[in-house]
């Protein structure tokens, strides 16, 4: 039945388009609205009829396997909220009818694409899904089609194929001693040739390949000028899931399931993951484009994933995993503000803003709790996520990778001061006078993120033993 | 696996890292954004092509021409979009040449 | 084994021919070339079925789609295009001198046989069989992926009517 998460959506789509002279945007507006909502309450409502049962019609002609764990579920939820903050900021910044219409589609697509990326067992069935995430986002970054969005786009496309060749490379050479591509035929064939130069070859060559798409450092050259040249709802969408659920759960999912936390594997995603944090928080703080620093800023918050992760202990992996969520919620917070500051003033450079925040009150306060919560403040959430890391960095003794997280974590916050400062605080600036606060759907979806990050900060024990406890599962032993 | 397909495999191997030599060094080297594709299609027919092998010496020749199968259809759609982009940039600019793109953004 | 020889040869001219080809056109039909070298090296590796959809898809849909797409955009005027072929076959004349040294280094490399002997079992499964019963997801994914580009290209592709903005 999971596979009706993908289904329901497709002949959605199928018929939306059958019908689309007679279809408004409204219908699939409100289509995907439910399609998102529906997720979202799927996957925190662990319903079993839905999740264990079967439909005998859907089974005799659709017999997949999915994979159910709580980080299938939480990346689910992820996608669910951060595709409909997508959805909401889609339909106050973009224009023409028929323009609407297109992007809901291809929103739509996007979704099933992530989804499928988090449902499947099987390696090749992940790449098939990851591809059609990508193609889908080229196309939505290219969609307002100004010169700056193509490049962006272009250049995307390119590193993304190169990281599609190396994954295929590495899929090929597996199936040299695997019997298929599916999670426990590889574990089996991998604990069997674990040692053999070739399939620790194919393994770097997959690793690589995702860590192209996930945008760790050295291999971000396309993710500043991606995320800042894509339309505003695009940007929410690419910042809050694409990037995370394309790359970093991938990672996760075939460390977890695939091939186990060896040594060789730790370090590398330890070392990855602390370069990735520096030179992310570095580079964020000369930007004068808010994008742009945004998209920085994210840089840096993947290598705290990807660092938490490369510990290997339970705690680690938890913290790795809230962190994920969180950013994914923040993220998104401030990419939204930023399209309604955009759709306000009209520009994204920072130079050309100030006191913002005194003519546009909610957008500012919600800022402020998303820098707050990025920069790792208590009592909201991103401060646990930020403590379980370093807390099991510093169980496992790695000090000096501890130090780092811990410098970056200042430095985050500095850079994210003085942005908060420049932009929202301060005088207004001249021609600033005649803005008003942002339309209400944008500021609802702003509001609505930046509550569920004081929640989950502050209910954190009960989050802790919902959400977290139950990700042990997932770790071979 | 005998000896005489572990050769066939490294024959084959061998020209397909010859393959994504010349497709990678076509990515690189190349001013053209239409060629930049013509590259990325390159380096998938050698991953094809390595697929094929390896299903041809371990004998699931099944599952790699499925694999073949979808990868193939992928690529049909990306060299599509990729062309859409590409003559996107061109009607903006009236050039495909990444040099002059770049002049003309200072 | 001699025939797959001078196959592999040809694929790996007609790849260079892509790469060095002096005008787009070329370089399209190198392409061509490459794919059906490949298609006919498939044939001969028991892969019947992707050969074939490697030879319509590949050789066919995708040069027409390239050669529609080069056409759309306009010719260099005969002396842009003579000063432009001279600065790259600077560039690109290090191709072959690179592949051959790749292809020298590589053959000194011995790689023994790790792997035990796999036994072949049974029947050889039919592809079609294959692929609708246990690869469902990935039929799905190449429906959701032929929506996405065809939306695609309803998006790129459009004429602008109204004037530039």
């Amino acid at each position: 039945m999971p596979s009706l998460l993908i289904l329901i959506p497709l002949f959605g789509i199928i018929i939306l388009n059958a019908f689309s002279k007679k279809m408004s945007e409204a219908a699939a507006f409100w289509f995907a609205f439910a399609v998102f909502l529906a997720q979202i309450l799927l996957s925190i409502f662990h319903h079993p009829v839905f999740w264990a049962g079967h439909l005998d019609s859907l089974t005799s002609f659709f017999n997949v396997s999915f994979s159910i764990d709580s980080l299938s579920f939480i990346m689910l939820l992820c996608i669910g909220i951060v595709s409909l903050a997508s959805l909401l900021v889609a339909r106050y910044t973009l224009f023409n009818e028929k323009e609407k219409f297109k992007f809901i589609n291809l929103l739509i697509i996007v979704s099933i694409g992530m989804s499928g990326i988090v449902l499947a067992k099987d390696l090749f069935t992940m790449y098939v899904f990851l591809e059609v995430t990508a193609i889908a986002s080229f196309v939505l970054i290219a969609f307002n089609k100004d010169a700056h969005a193509l490049e962006g786009a272009f250049k995307y496309m390119i590193l993304s194929s190169v990281a599609t060749i190396l994954m295929l490379l590495g899929i090929a050479l597996f199936l040299l001693f695997s019997n298929s591509t599916s999670f426990e035929d590889l574990r089996s064939a991998l604990s069997q040739y674990g040692t053999n130069p070739l399939a620790a070859f194919a393994l770097g060559l997959f690793i690589c390949g995702v860590f192209i798409k996930g945008g760790l450092v050295p291999f971000h050259g396309w993710l500043p000028d991606a995320y800042s040249s894509a339309p505003a709802a695009v940007s929410v969408l690419l910042a809050g899931v694409v990037t995370k659920a394309a790359g970093i759960y991938t990672i996760m999912r075939v460390v977890a399931s695939v091939c186990g936390f060896t040594d060789p594997i730790k370090s590398l995603l330890m070392l990855v993951g602390a370069i990735s944090i520096v030179v992310g928080a570095f580079a964020a703080l000369g930007q004068n484009d808010f994008k742009r620093m945004l998209a920085y800023s994210s840089i840096s918050q993947v290598g705290y994933i990807v660092l938490g992760f490369g510990v290997g202990t339970e705690l680690g992996v938890m913290g790795a995993v809230f962190h994920l969520f969180n950013h994914s919620i923040f993220k998104s917070l401030l990419f939204v503000n930023s399209a309604s500051v955009e759709s306000e003033i009209g520009t994204t450079d920072m130079n050309k803003m100030g006191g913002v925040a005194s003519k546009m009150p909610v957008t500012g306060a919600t800022s402020v709790i998303g820098f707050l919560s990025a920069s790792g403040m208590p009592p909201l959430s991103g401060f646990w996520s930020k403590l379980i890391i370093i807390m099991a960095l510093w169980q496992n003794g790695n000090y000096i990778y501890a130090a780092i997280a811990i410098f970056s974590s200042i430095l985050t916050l500095a850079y994210l001061l003085i942005m908060q400062r420049k932009v929202f605080f301060g005088k207004l600036l001249h021609g600033l006078e005649g803005i008003k606060e942002a339309r209400l759907g944008m500021v609802a979806t702003s509001g609505i993120l930046a509550v569920i990050l004081i929640a989950f900060g502050l209910f954190f024990p009960f989050v802790f033993n919902a959400l977290m406890v139950p990700l042990k599962g997932i770790l071979i032993r | 696996m005998s000896g005489e397909s572990w050769n066939l495999f490294l024959m084959f191997g061998f020209f397909v890292v010859i393959l994504l030599a010349a497709g990678l060094y076509c990515i690189l080297i190349t001013r053209n954004l239409l060629r930049a594709v013509i590259g990325i299609e390159l380096l998938v027919k050698a991953a094809t092509l390595l697929l094929i092998i390896i299903g041809y010496v371990t004998g699931k020749t099944a599952l790699t021409q499925s694999f073949v199968i979808t990868i193939i259809v992928i690529e049909v759609v990306l060299a599509a979009i990729a062309g859409g982009i590409a003559l996107r940039v061109y009607r903006h600019n009236n050039t495909l040449d990444t040099h002059l793109l770049r002049r003309l953004r200072g | 084994m001699n025939i797959d020889i001078i196959l592999l040869v040809l694929m790996t001219l007609a790849a260079l021919w892509t790469v060095m080809g002096r005008s787009l056109l070329k370089a399209t039909i190198g392409l061509a070339v490459t794919s059906a070298i490949i298609t006919i090296l498939m044939f001969r590796l028991d892969s019947p079925m992707a050969a074939v959809f490697e030879l319509s898809v590949c050789t066919g849909l995708m040069t027409v789609i390239f050669v529609s797409t080069i056409s759309l955009t306009k010719p260099l005027t005969h002396k842009e295009v003579v000063a432009l072929s001279k600065a790259r076959m600077k560039r690109f004349w290090y191709l072959p001198l690179i592949l051959i040294l790749l292809g020298a280094g590589l053959s000194l490399i011995k790689l023994p046989n790790y792997f035990a002997e796999t036994v072949i079992s049974g029947i050889p499964q039919d592809m079609r069989q294959v692929l609708w019963n246990s690869r469902q997801l990935d039929i799905f994914g190449q429906i959701i992926i032929i929506i996405a580009g065809a939306l695609g290209v309803v998006i790129l592709f459009e004429e602008r009517r109204k004037d530039e903005w």
